[in-house]
């Protein structure tokens, strides 16, 4: 087999920052005392002037960014998502949504492939907070590709955006000439008859995986790559669930709040469907290798195979 | 302008107050009123603002940290021509632009949505940092309660905005004493506000009345003077000031005026607004 490609989406995130950093002077990049984990190190070293380290203090970052978006500069700010959405949820409320304030949010470090580092910094929750506050984008992107896409998109985009990275290299799965990213809109990556698998982030390339293994156990399997939660592309997901009667959604979050109630979401609303969410089941996560934790809590290709199989067959 | 020219407007501010607290039945009242003069100090004297251009680029900047005395911010805005003083009635009501706290999206002349204690310092700090990265002349000034000073979040701002030397930045505090349990050194002490502040890189400037137009003016002539260094104006002020029922008491911090109170509140304003007239 040849080498897969593997790029982690913080580093997307750093490295388009430097590109756009080149294009436009009103883009600031604020860090609190992570810069070397968000990957934005590589944008202080090329723009030290235009790169805020505001140290240790999130709920202050937030303001700073809303204050600096106010006078025309266009703030992306970075830490980890558990201090960008949790911690200082209620600034990002209040200081940048409320406001309708041009801010990006660059959140890494999601989910539990943050590995080593345990439950206190794996954060299965920011989808949820984030997709609750009014006129908030939410992008999880799935690959190096799509996450610098989104990053342009986010810049190109006036309002609030929520950027959310992981610390794992992932395989590239996006590099074909037809791929193209717009905000709020699903990528459809294989199509199938018996069931729709929509997934997002890191979990589209284990959730491909798992749709040729159902395969070759007979099953059909839709594949749906959703990078935008909020605004969800509800066109496709009823296109595609209309086809094959049911949905299988799979994130690396909780199963509450996140991608699979935002699809149940739409699906109540328009066309009801039988529903099983791949996710964190509401419990923390806990210290281990990512791959491992991945495996372990069934967010690997066999995980979402197994579950899909059992679910189609019931 | 005279002192004697801002106190009549700053009595008119109050007025206002009052009639707008009155007619939304609720509302803060209390701190509001402590703060009239440096809101009437700050639009008709200190900062550089254009009410038929409200949004103009140069504008100096203005975030109510403390966002529940927002109508002693919208009535200051009204009387400098900003929007009819005959809205301040529409206060807390449905449709209405002026808001329970400032929102900047509705009302002209609002440079920040504010109301959550301790976020809207960290705000004017970004513009103030934002003036400094593109060589802009503007000043950024920030109305801080001192019971609000106990949200850990002013201090990470503090302490940001003296390593960066925000020698543009004004913080504010209403020293009024009060907030909403009782005496601030009752509830949970914020003292020494001035050391405090000094240990975070500021220049720190006490007013003994922040109520008296000499005092505020000396102390925000001294502010721009102050290179290197953010400064914090320190005020001592009376919590209901203006209204004798509603001086030093700080069940007034958040309660509107019934009828009858209104009438008394009206009165005394009237009289001293004829005492100043006479003088």
């Amino acid at each position: 087999m040849p080498e897969v490609k593997k790029i982690a989406t913080r580093d997307s995130y750093g490295n388009t920052l430097v590109e756009l950093g080149k294009e436009h002077d009103n883009l600031v990049v604020l860090d609190a005392d992570l810069a070397a984990a968000t990957k934005t190190g590589v944008f202080q070293k090329e723009f030290p002037e235009r790169h805020i380290n505001c140290g240790i203090a999130e709920c202050n970052m937030m303001g700073i960014a809303a204050g600096l978006a106010a006078t025309g500069k266009v703030p992306f700010v970075s830490s980890f998502a558990m201090f960008a959405a949790a911690r200082a949820f209620e600034q990002v409320r209040n200081s940048i949504g409320y406001p309708k304030m041009n801010v990006k949010i660059g959140a890494t470090h999601a989910g539990i492939s943050v590995g080593e580092d345990g439950a206190s910094h794996q954060c299965n929750e920011d989808i949820a907070l984030m997709r609750t506050i009014p006129g908030m984008t939410v992008i999880n992107p799935s690959d190096d590709i799509e996450a610098k896409a989104a990053v342009r998109a986010a810049f190109a985009l006036d309002g609030p955006v929520y950027l959310r990275f992981g610390r794992l290299a992932v395989p590239v799965i996006n590099d074909n000439p037809d791929y193209k990213f717009e905000i709020g809109k699903g990528v459809l990556l294989k199509e199938g008859s018996d069931v729709t698998i929509i997934a997002t982030g890191l979990c589209v390339e284990a959730s491909l995986q798992a749709a040729d293994l159902l395969a070759a156990d007979g099953i059909s399997a839709e594949v749906i790559n959703i990078h935008t939660i909020k605004p969800l592309d509800k066109e496709m997901v009823l296109n595609s669930v209309k086809k094959t009667g049911k949905a299988v959604t799979v994130e690396e979050h909780s199963i509450i709040g996140g991608l699979g109630s935002a699809v149940c979401d739409c699906l109540c609303e328009h066309m009801p469907a039988p529903v099983y969410k791949i996710g964190i089941n509401d419990v923390y996560g806990e210290s281990g290798p990512a791959l491992e934790l991945l495996k372990k809590y069934g967010l690997h290709g066999q995980g979402i195979y197994e579950k899909t199989r059992d679910f189609v067959r019931k | 302008m005279e002192n004697l020219e801002l106190q009549k407007i700053a009595n008119e501010v109050r007025k206002g107050i009052i009639t707008s607290v009155h007619a939304a039945k609720a509302g803060h009242p209390g701190g509001s009123l402590s703060a009239a003069d440096v809101f009437t100090y700050l639009y008709f004297e200190e900062m550089n603002i254009d009410p038929q251009e409200p949004k103009k680029s140069d504008r100096d900047r203005f975030v109510l940290s403390k966002g529940h005395t927002a109508p002693g911010l919208y009535s200051a805005l009204a009387h400098r021509g900003f929007f009819p003083v005959e809205d301040l009635k529409t206060l807390r009501k449905i449709g209405s632009y002026l808001q329970g706290h400032p929102c900047l999206q509705y009302t002209p002349g609002i440079d920040m949505s504010s109301g959550s204690l301790g976020q809207g310092v960290s705000a004017a700090v970004g513009m103030a940092l934002s003036a400094k990265l593109s060589n802009d002349n503007y000043r950024v000034y920030t109305l801080l309660g001192d019971g609000e000073i106990q949200e850990g979040q002013v201090w990470e701002a503090a302490m940001f905005a003296g390593y960066h030397k925000l020698d543009n930045l004004v913080v504010i505090v209403d020293n009024n004493g009060l907030q909403i349990d009782g005496k601030i050194d009752d509830v949970c002490s914020p003292y020494p506000i001035d050391d405090k502040f000094k240990a975070f890189n500021f220049h720190v400037i006490n007013v003994a009345d922040g109520n008296d137009f000499d005092q505020l003016r000396a102390a925000f002539q001294q502010a721009r003077e102050n290179k290197g260094m953010p400064t914090a104006i320190i005020m001592k002020t009376v919590k209901g000031k203006g209204v004798s029922y509603m001086e030093h008491v700080a069940g007034w911090h958040g309660k509107a005026p019934n009828d009858e109170e209104y009438e008394v509140a009206m009165e005394e304003l009237e009289k001293a607004g004829e005492a100043l007239c006479q003088k």
